[in-house]
């Protein structure tokens, strides 16, 4: 089996690992990387729960091969919060209760966080299309676009 | 699988030269799911995005060169390439979530060979041109001879997709791509249809009509083009155009839809994406 020796950026730190060229990127985060906030719910696409942000663009982890993050900067889940302080869109799920068994959250963040970065205040209508790409199989829709309106409006407020 | 990045034309071409079961692949929003759900896997994984031919989207001289592996997100993103096209741009912005998006290339869209492909009958519209790499050599062939059934392309096992390339329309021309699916997002289409037309104030003067899922590939509808040609879009000729884009249908029974429904609804679109385009050539309030 081949091996690819891959460096990169995650979170702010340079790492380095050895994936096996048929590796996923997901695989290798939870793996290697022991980064395991992305989720697999699917492994096709279709679900959500496995994004992450690669060089400023929303990604689904399941569909990258692990070789080809190769010099890019990745940004997961565990790298939205601020040290001990919780993102705004984390903070306002919880007080939301925008999740249940929590499997889709770590998607839904981190699609939110790409959409609240380009659109400071986006239509309910744009947040729901910005996450048509993920999934939640327990909590509801509603909960969470109202969750992530919330924290735009605090974003914007500046707390 | 192995996986290889090279960064030029010819290093890729010499990788799929050397080994028969090499796969090229861009966005691998359809390479991976078909590997999970059991497909052969390729004895080497060729990545095109490292060469720069392959990503990026100019506009020069008259013609509009994309890279075959550029993210359909960047060619929505672009204003400029959105006023020359605005139904290619809204046909490839219609590929899945923002998460395929960032991903899913043209390349990928075309040599899939789907016919459900949300970008193929908008490039066929535009006389869209592939500009095709092997040992040989480059060839450019028009879009239309790429695929050749479902799953299945003229390509050569050295050849892949470099780029392609589009005329900026000329005046008073533009396109418009419409979808049915059963849901308003993360769908295949039912039925896709592009048209594209060139208006002298209410006369239509040239037209291209091009159905997608109703065939085993992209169809044109060249009687749909002519009931427009000539035409100022009045009620009998787009009854015609829907006539002639049902009679074009050639379609599967599956659970997106029967075969009358896809008939019909071919029809239908074909008609109000002809609307939509005749207005927007005309600089209307759709464009
Ligand atoms: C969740 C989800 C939703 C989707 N929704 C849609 C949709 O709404 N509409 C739609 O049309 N599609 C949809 N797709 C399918 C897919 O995203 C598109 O077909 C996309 O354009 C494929 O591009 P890619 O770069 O990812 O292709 P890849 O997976 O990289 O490649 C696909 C095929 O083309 C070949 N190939 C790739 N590039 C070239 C090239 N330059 N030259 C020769 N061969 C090449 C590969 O070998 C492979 O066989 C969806 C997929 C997913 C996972
Ligand atoms: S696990 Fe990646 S989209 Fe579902
Ligand atoms: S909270 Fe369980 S899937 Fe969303």
């Amino acid at each position: 089996m081949s091996r690819t020796h891959v460096n990169c950026t995650v979170n702010g730190d340079a790492v380095d690992f050895l994936a096996s060229d048929s590796t996923s990127l997901l695989d290798a985060l939870r793996d290697e990387l022991d980064l395991t906030g992305a989720k697999e719910g699917c492994g096709t696409g279709d679900c959500g729960a496995c994004s992450i942000i690669v060089d400023g663009k929303l990604n689904c982890s399941c569909l990258m091969f692990a070789a080809e993050a190769e010099g890019t900067e990745i940004v997961t889940v565990e790298g939205i919060a601020d040290g001990d302080q919780l993102h705004p869109l984390q903070q306002t799920f919880l007080e939301g209760a925008a999740l249940q068994c929590g499997v889709c959250t770590p998607g839904f963040l981190v699609a939110a966080k790409v959409l609240l970065d380009e659109n400071p205040s986006p239509t309910e209508t744009e947040i729901r299309y910005a996450l048509a790409g993920n999934l939640c199989r327990c909590t509801g829709y509603d909960k969470i676009i109202r969750s992530v309106q919330e924290a735009a409006v605090q974003i914007g407020a500046g707390t | 699988m192995k996986y290889a990045a090279p960064t030029t034309v010819d290093e890729a071409v010499g990788v799929l030269a050397g080994d028969a079961d090499a796969r090229v692949f861009a966005g691998a929003t359809d390479l991976i799911p078909q590997i999970r759900s059991g497909r052969p896997e390729p004895s080497v994984l060729v990545d095109l995005k490292r060469i720069d031919r392959l990503v990026g989207a100019t506009e020069s001289g008259g013609t509009w060169t994309v890279g075959a592996a550029t993210p359909t997100s960047t060619l929505t993103a672009d204003a400029a390439f959105t006023a020359a096209f605005p139904g290619l741009s809204e046909a490839s912005g219609l590929i899945g979530s923002d998460q395929i998006q960032n991903r899913s290339s043209w390349g990928g869209n075309l040599c899939n060979a789907s016919p459900a492909a949300d970008s193929v009958p908008a490039l066929l519209a535009n006389d869209a041109r592939a500009v095709i790499a092997g040992s040989g050599g480059e060839r450019t062939v028009p879009v239309d001879e790429v695929v050749t059934g479902p799953g299945q392309t003229s390509l050569a096992a050295d050849e892949f997709v470099v780029e392609f390339e589009v005329d900026t329309p000329p005046a008073n021309t533009a396109d418009a791509y419409l979808r049915l699916i059963p849901r308003t997002e993360m769908d295949i289409a039912v039925v896709g249809a592009a048209v594209r037309v060139t208006m002298d104030g209410d006369t239509c003067t040239a037209a291209s009509v091009v159905l997608g899922a109703v065939a085993p590939t992209v169809v044109r509808v060249p009687d749909a083009e002519a009931a427009l040609v000539g035409s100022t879009l009045d009620d009998a000729t787009l009854d015609a155009v829907a006539a002639a884009a049902s009679a074009a249908c050639n379609p599967i029974d599956d659970k997106r839809g029967t075969i009358e429904y896809r008939t019909q609804v071919a029809g239908v679109l074909a008609k109000r994406a002809a609307k939509i385009a005749a207005e927007r050539a005309n600089g209307g309030a759709n464009s």
